[in-house]
């Protein structure tokens, strides 16, 4: 909390935009020491992976000078520290080795299977805060009504969903049996490499070049996918809009709207729901950085090409390279939306500045 | 109405009728441990004058205001053989009616302003939107009638105040701006439940004075909702001792000393005072007697 | 009229229902009488604990409820469908579906048993040091905390099993890893409001050693809303285990586990639905029994978020 009394002292006064500042600044140093934090644990789940890395980039047919060749060339008869150093100034270039699956560097496999990551979770995530925020607010509002019990239950369904297996069971009826929708992929190979990558996503790709067969195909594919990570967001939003709005409700400004003669509809969206957006803003912030790694198992049953797809392939196939690759980028996009939510927070709230 | 308020205030309510008048009110409450009965047939009128309601916590008085307005909590439902309000019947109101009347007619002020404002919104926007919710202005008129209303209430640099959130403002400022929201529409009735309690002791008086004022120069009527019984005879007219939901005994705050009431009595025994002194600090008695008989219920006919 | 029907009761009601407890003892039942008042009215809390007291009677009595130990192969009876011989049907060994759920549940509760007693500990420990003694200690241990918190669960749970190598203690290890963070934040929130409370200040006034505010005072305080939200997480454990399953890095076979039954079956979804469909269905109930069950503990036990008026 701000010392009010500063801040009470001139209307015009600057020292609320140090303390944002401020805590923007605090807000960056955690970020990078959550950046050292998680280079550290990858590194070190790198290191004591039960496979070597040399021989995953000689093979185990190499002879022994080649062996010691590469050996030294990784830095390995360096100290750990040093060899974490390297490490660190490696990832700050962009470089993440080369992966043994794809034989193309890390950094360009994360370029191409990224988007369709971010494709997936920014589309679950607009939907689940259109339908999620509504249905929050009007269970609040009619509390202990039929409802209520609806917006609950479905809250409660989304979190108790294994979403690897309704997104079996929904390919079965809306692609195998009703095909309503595309199959698993991300567009048909009939239509692969039209449009040229720009963003990476193929939505917006398709739709700037103009090819709305592309884009109708690819509107298809994603619809299966993007609604079983929906329904994860829309459940979480709504039952949090729920509560937040159930506890907003109870407050005494509220009376004081009610007292003024306002309707409830200025009540609730006027009033209340001013106050509950200030605390939703941080819980879709949460919600989209979930989705960004919480999408590994839906696009394992879609097959869709992304980067937690990319991941659990190369976990599989001991490609550690591509596995620490991925998790630190899919970690430090996590830390990234949290910490910008962070920030919307403070700017929106005018408590925090 | 205008014409009312020119006569100003009086403190004789038996010489016109009656602002509010409310006969055998009854409001309960439905909770998992089973149903509570706050308010147990009150009976009272409230002409132009101040009228101080006391008791302590759970007594009901706060819930009496609060039906006044019928804004009574979810759970909870209201009952009564009579709820007038110049002459318009509170209890077959419907909801859009109540509304206009809310804010615009009687008004409430509530105990603590770190609670009863809304922390997103600057005062200012709060004390317009009172105003342009009853009243067909537009928005640059209402900021300027909120501006002078925040200087009624003897706020220096009101501009200033306009822009600031209820969080940047202190106790005493936070219910003058309160008193400013809920006069802007000029109601005929104001009911303050525990206007001053959450206010520093060194501010306290000057809220009231302000209230007082106000009170007097609008002819308004006023319901001082208090557990403070020094404080309401003080400042009241006329008071109302309630307990466990029900009116014990009606006074006249200047003749306090004559209270009949064994519980009354009770109350006036516990205050401290300077000349004298107790031997052993008095324990209130309560006799569960008073809770089943009529008590002194048609207390507002006295 | 409804204080003087209350008073009228008798008996151990009155006593639950007295306006004035006598002793710390009533207080907490009445406390306890009171809480299950509210939650026996809430019918999705009560579906809730149902479901969850049905999983264990299934867990506990497996051996009577299952006709076989699920692993027996019959390949002459393979991909057969539900019967009044095989209630589920067999999957693709010709192993009874039924009995695979049913020793599945058991897998389902050892996997909830080892996280609760890893995370709780270790969250409880780590928040309450850090809130009580506060300064440098309180600094390094939330800052470890946080980087827990700010890595992605499942992706940190994978790196993890892919460490260990994949089994079901290992899956275990690795959810509790990443699952214990918010433990220890909310332990240090609610240590830091009981540090300053009175009671603390009087049992360090008595001699108390800082362990013994420690564990005595502090820790008994936290646990309440420490076994809430470990409730309502529970679901996410499930779903997570169940995930690791799927992607063949959690239990290995021949054990019954729902997840890596869901797997297994992918294949037959189209012809033989029910070998996939079934352990889908017991994974959602019961995290869906879990999920109703904590809804309605937070309601009674935390009544700052219940929003009852």
């Amino acid at each position: 909390m701000t010392d009010s009394s500063t801040v009470r002292s001139a209307a015009v006064d600057f020292k609320p935009y140090v303390n944002v500042a401020r805590k923007i600044g605090g807000g960056v140093l955690m970020l990078l020491l959550t950046f050292i934090g998680l280079t550290a644990i990858t590194f070190i789940i790198g290191r004591i992976m039960p496979n070597d890395p040399v021989v995953a980039i000689v093979g185990d047919r190499a002879s022994k000078e080649v062996y010691e060749a590469m050996y030294l060339q990784l830095g390995l008869d360096k100290p750990i520290w040093q060899q974490y150093l390297i490490f660190l100034n490696n990832i700050l270039h962009g470089d993440f080795g080369n992966s043994v699956m794809t034989t193309r560097p890390v950094i360009e496999d994360i370029k191409r299977f990224f988007p369709a990551t971010l494709e997936l979770a920014t589309i679950a995530t607009i939907v689940g805060i259109i339908i999620g925020i509504p249905a929050g607010v009007l269970a609040a509002v009619r509390q202990g009504k039929l409802i209520d019990h609806i917006v609950r239950v479905i809250g409660l369904l989304g979190h108790s969903i294994p979403v690897f297996w309704l997104g079996m069971v929904a390919l079965l009826i809306f692609y195998a049996k009703l095909d309503w929708v595309a199959g698993p992929g991300r567009i048909d190979f009939f239509y692969d490499g039209i449009v040229d990558p720009i963003t990476g996503v193929i939505l917006i790709d398709s739709a700037i070049e103009g090819h709305w067969d592309v884009f109708w195909n690819a509107v298809s594919h994603i619809i299966l996918p993007a609604s079983m990570l929906a329904i994860y967001s829309l459940a979480y939003i709504a039952r949090m809009t729920r509560s937040f709005m159930l506890d907003q409700l109870n407050q005494e400004y509220v009376l004081t709207a009610r007292v003024k003669g306002l309707n409830e509809g200025a009540v609730i969206w006027h009033h209340a729901f001013r106050n509950v957006l200030v605390q939703l803003i941080t819980i879709i912030g949460l919600t989209y950085a979930s989705l960004l790694e919480g999408s590994v198992l839906t696009e394992t049953v879609f097959a869709w090409p992304g980067i937690g797809q990319y991941i659990t392939n190369s976990l599989f196939n001991a490609d550690m390279n591509a596995v620490i690759g991925g998790t630190l980028v899919v970690g430090l996009s996590f830390v990234f939306i949290n910490m910008l939510s962070d920030i919307l927070y403070r700017i929106v709230d005018p408590r925090a500045k | 109405m205008n014409e009312m308020r020119m006569t100003g205030f009086s403190s004789d309510p038996s010489a016109q009728e009656p602002l509010i008048s409310v006969r055998d009110l009854h409001v309960r409450f439905t909770t998992p441990k089973g149903p509570v009965h706050a308010v147990r047939g009150v009976s009272f009128d409230l002409g132009r004058e101040r009228l101080g309601i006391v008791g302590e916590s759970g007594s009901g008085k706060s819930q009496t205001g609060r039906a006044l307005l019928r804004l009574t909590a979810g759970n909870g439902s209201i009952d009564a053989s009579k709820m007038e309000f110049d002459g318009l019947d509170l209890m077959k109101a419907s909801e859009k009616k109540m509304r206009s009347i809310r804010g615009s007619r009687i008004s409430m002020i509530m105990q603590d302003p770190k609670y009863s404002l809304n922390p997103v919104l600057t005062v200012g926007a709060q004390i317009a939107e009172s105003c342009r919710r009853h009243e067909d202005i537009s928005k640059a008129d209402a900021k300027k009638r909120a501006l002078a209303m925040l200087d009624t209430v003897r706020i220096r640099e009101p501009e200033k105040v306009y822009n600031l959130y209820p969080h940047q403002v202190s106790g005493g400022m936070g219910q003058r701006i309160m008193i400013a929201m809920m006069l802007i529409t000029n109601p005929q009735v104001m009911i303050a439940d525990e206007p001053t309690s959450a206010l520093d002791v060194t501010v306290q008086m000057q809220v009231l004075a302000l209230l007082d004022d106000m009170v007097r120069e609008r002819g308004m009527g006023l319901v001082l909702i208090s557990h403070d019984l020094q404080l309401v005879s003080s400042f009241c007219d006329r008071v109302l001792v309630m307990y466990g939901g029900r009116i014990m005994e009606t006074l006249d705050a200047k003749n306090l000393d004559q209270a009949q009431h064994p519980y009354t009595k009770g109350l006036l025994n516990c205050l401290p005072r300077l000349n004298g002194r107790h031997d052993d600090l008095p324990v209130l008695k309560r006799d569960p007697a008073w809770l089943t008989e009529g008590g002194d219920a048609e207390g507002g006919l006295a | 009229m409804s204080d003087a029907s209350i008073k009228q009761n008798r008996g151990l009601t009155a006593w639950l229902l007295a306006d004035f407890p006598q002793n710390a003892f009533q207080a907490r039942c009445q406390r306890a009488y009171i809480g299950w008042l509210s939650f026996k009215t809430n019918p999705i809390a009560m579906l809730g604990l149902i479901i969850v007291a049905f999983l264990c009677f299934v867990a506990l009595f497996a051996p009577v409820i299952a006709s076989g130990d699920g692993t027996t192969q019959d390949l002459a009876n393979r991909l057969a469908a539900p019967s009044a011989e095989h209630w589920f049907g067999t999957d693709e060994l010709g192993r009874d579906v039924f009995d695979r759920i049913v020793w599945g549940s058991r897998v389902t509760l050892y996997i909830i048993f080892l996280v609760s007693i890893i995370v709780m500990p270790i969250g409880l420990i780590i928040g309450t040091a850090s809130g009580l003694f506060g300064g440098i200690i309180d600094k390094v241990l939330m800052r470890i905390t946080d980087i827990f918190l700010a890595f992605p669960r499942l992706i940190l749970a994978l790196a993890f099993v892919a460490v260990l190598g994949p089994g079901l203690e290992n899956a275990v290890l690795a959810i509790a890893l990443t699952t214990w963070s918010p433990y220890a934040r909310l332990a240090r929130a609610e240590t830091l409001t009981l540090r300053s409370s009175e009671y603390i200040m009087a049992a360090e006034i008595m001699g108390a050693s800082k362990a013994r505010v420690l564990f005595a005072h502090i820790m008994p305080m936290c646990l309440s809303s420490t076994i809430v939200r470990l409730t309502l997480d529970m679901a996410g454990i499930i779903l997570t285990a169940a995930g690791l399953g799927f992607l063949g890095l959690g239990a290995q076979p021949p054990l019954a586990e729902w997840g890596a039954m869901i797997a297994t079956g992918r294949d037959f979804l189209l012809d033989q639905w029910w070998v996939p469909t079934i352990p889908g269905i017991a994974i959602l109930v019961v995290s869906l029994g879990f999920n109703l069950l904590g809804d309605g503990l937070r309601d009674v036990l935390d009544p700052r978020s219940s929003g009852g008026h």
